[in-house]
């Protein structure tokens, strides 16, 4: 986190704000299912990491608590060749597991800049955390709900924004879900 | 032992038809409990877990938690995961190194072999009632280390897993063995734990050689996860096995696999194409394998399942599963995955991706699977469905003993597998002796052998 930014000054504020409206439309277009559209959002470089947690004795949470990114196996550690294969996969229609589709929703909150650079005013990289509430019901009983914690490392995009990295730490330890088809 | 279900009514494989009850009934659930997890062997770890004395892994065994610990004497042991006194779990860790499991309701400790060693106020309290040495942990009277595997029975009677194994052998070999043929020498880089609204034998039965369930992956086959993916290849996997005899086998102790017999003279066929370095190092191991395997090499793994609940997937991907029963229609399944330890960090790397986007509740592949046992569970609960009876008529008798390998094989698609995997199934139910649960006094086969 860089020392030298101004944290009350205008510009951050017109930051944050800006970052708050793309999370929010980048929801939309994940609950629209404008899948395309969502993926376009994403870096060439994208990594999308939801580490898996585990059960450690106290003390060891930072050095064991989660699978690490890069290594071993975690529920998702993957680029954005794979996530677009993801949807692609979705708009087959054969895709069983998400087919019909499920009705998901998107909460974000807490959103906090984490950092900016080389500044506020001339932001090229951001870093924002933020919760996340995603709540999915599929066929007819089907439901289940995902909480967690969120940092992305977003990227300026002309007008808009890239996300070049996700991490989304997920409240479960064994998945109380059968299937994680849908995007964090 | 015996039961009072009617068993036999329920699952009759020589008509190929099984009744829903077996899949959705509370007194179906219960009496597996009872007479099968208590018995069968199961599998609880793998070496890699717990390398060093007092290393442990919390694992399960049926509906129960048990904890697979190394002793200081570096001994390997299962102890069932719960305090002598009130049953408080003495380990709510998944993995870890200790020297001693303090149960945090009252104190009591409990030593790496199991032994009950610290109980608060011991003189005051129970001096000249409580003998320590007969209140250790519960321990599973059997255990057995097989090429890195490490495997359990609640049954003192239980046979040694080398016969229980059987003929199967042959097979899980395959995915334990080094991918150039050298014996044993994997190692478990991850494991995914997850809940699963279906009964435990629908994936068990997926494993066991349903191949006839493709259809189910048309859309992961038509856009292509595999490790060539990237250079034109379709499909969930490489096409290693282009000229082989695929084969569904099932073995009297209940197993069944799905491998494929590749012919005599064999060529390495081009994998992992998008990755030179894993790509170079895969084709090494397929001659050194030929090398040292010689007729064996001629043995590919796709999936099997050990009786009752451990599956496999033999190359891509490459890991067990266990299916741990927690109601009639709620399973938690395990996947543990597997990389040569000495594999380079480049295939090991390629290797994990590859095993993430195709397996378990964020693979491409399997959730079309959870889908599947999810609603073919749900739906089978009603009333009038109970009354109809599931089809096994599959291939019906469309198999050889012996040819071309040990055990019951079939050359086409069948469910020679499942037929056999509940009929042996049945005989648990009933509360049969180790004979008739290894197949030896029913098995044809092998009568006319002895």
């Amino acid at each position: 986190m860089s020392a030298t930014l101004d944290r009350h000054g205008l510009a951050w504020f017109q930051l944050k704000q800006d970052v708050e409206d793309f999370l929010y439309a980048e929801a939309d277009l994940l609950d629209q299912r404008r899948f395309r559209d969502w993926l376009d959002l994403l870096a060439d470089d994208l990594v999308y990491f939801m580490p898996i947690r585990r059960n450690v004795k106290f003390g060891q949470h930072d050095e064991k608590e989660n699978t690490r990114q890069g290594e071993g196996i975690s529920w998702f550690d993957e680029d954005k060749w794979t996530l677009a294969k993801r949807v692609d996969q979705i708009l087959t229609g054969v895709h069983y597991a998400e087919e019909p589709l499920s009705r998901v929703t998107h909460m974000v909150s807490n959103i906090r800049l984490l950092d900016a650079s080389p500044s506020a005013e001339d932001a090229r990289e951001v870093t924002v955390g933020s919760r996340f509430l995603v709540h999915q019901n599929r066929v007819e009983y089907e439901t289940y709900t995902f909480i967690g914690r969120r940092t992305d490392l977003l990227r300026r995009a002309g007008a808009s924004w890239q996300i070049a990295r996700r991490e989304m730490i997920l409240d479960q330890n064994v998945l109380l879900a059968k299937n994680l088809s849908i995007f964090f | 032992m015996t039961t009072h279900l009617p068993i036999d009514r329920m699952i009759d494989v020589d008509r190929g038809q099984i009744s829903r009850e077996i899949f959705v009934s509370p007194d179906y659930h219960r009496e597996e409990l009872e007479k099968l997890f208590t018995r069968a062997w199961l599998f609880v770890g793998h070496v890699s877990q717990i390398p060093n004395p007092g290393d442990f892994f919390v694992s399960r065994m049926g509906d129960g938690s048990v904890i697979l610990a190394r002793d200081t004497q570096g001994t390997p042991h299962v102890f069932l995961n719960s305090c002598r006194h009130r049953g408080m779990k003495v380990c709510r860790y998944e993995q870890g190194n200790t020297s001693l499991f303090v149960c945090p309701y009252h104190s009591w400790s409990y030593t790496t072999d199991g032994r009950l060693q610290g109980v608060p106020l011991y003189r005051t309290l129970y001096d000249g009632q409580l003998d320590r040495a007969d209140w250790s942990l519960v321990e599973t009277p059997k255990i057995h280390e097989y090429k890195g595997t490490i495997w359990a029975s609640w049954d003192p009677q239980a046979p040694d897993f080398m016969t229980y194994l059987g003929d199967a052998v042959d097979h899980l070999d395959q995915v334990l063995d080094c991918r150039d043929g050298r014996p044993g020498g994997s190692e478990v880089i991850g494991i995914h734990k997850w809940i699963l609204p279906a009964n435990w034998k629908f994936a068990a039965e997926n494993f066991l050689g349903d191949t006839y369930h493709n259809p189910s992956h048309r859309s992961v086959d038509m856009i292509g996860i595999g490790p060539s993916a990237q250079r034109g290849q379709g499909g969930r996997r490489d096409n290693e096995y282009n000229n082989g005899q695929h084969v569904w086998v099932s073995f009297p102790q209940g197993h069944g696999v799905h491998s494929v017999l590749m012919p005599e003279q064999f060529d390495y066929q081009p994998s992992y194409m998008q990755y030179p370095i894993v790509e170079e190092y895969f084709r090494h191991c397929f001659h050194e394998r030929q090398r040292r395997l010689k007729d064996k090499a001629r043995i590919m793994p796709f999936t099997g399942n050990l009786f009752p609940n451990t599956s496999y997937h033999g190359r891509q991907p490459r890991g067990l599963c266990v299916w741990h029963p927690h109601s009639p229609t709620e399973t938690e399944a395990w996947r543990f995955f597997l990389v040569d330890a000495d594999a380079p960090a480049e295939v090991k790397d390629v290797l994990r991706r590859f095993y993430m986007r195709y397996s378990g509740p964020a693979g491409m592949t399997e959730q079309d699977d959870m889908e599947n046992w999810l609603y073919a569970t749900a739906s089978s609960t009603g009333t009038i469905a109970r009354r109809y009876p599931f089809n096994y008529q599959q291939s019906i008798g469309a198999y050889k003993t012996g040819s071309p390998l040990p055990g019951d094989v079939s050359v086409q698609i069948t469910e020679q597998n499942a037929r056999n995997y509940y009929q042996v199934y049945a005989r648990y139910l009933k509360g049969d002796d180790w004979d008739s649960l290894l197949g030896r006094s029913t098995h044809p086969a092998q009568q006319a052998a002895e």
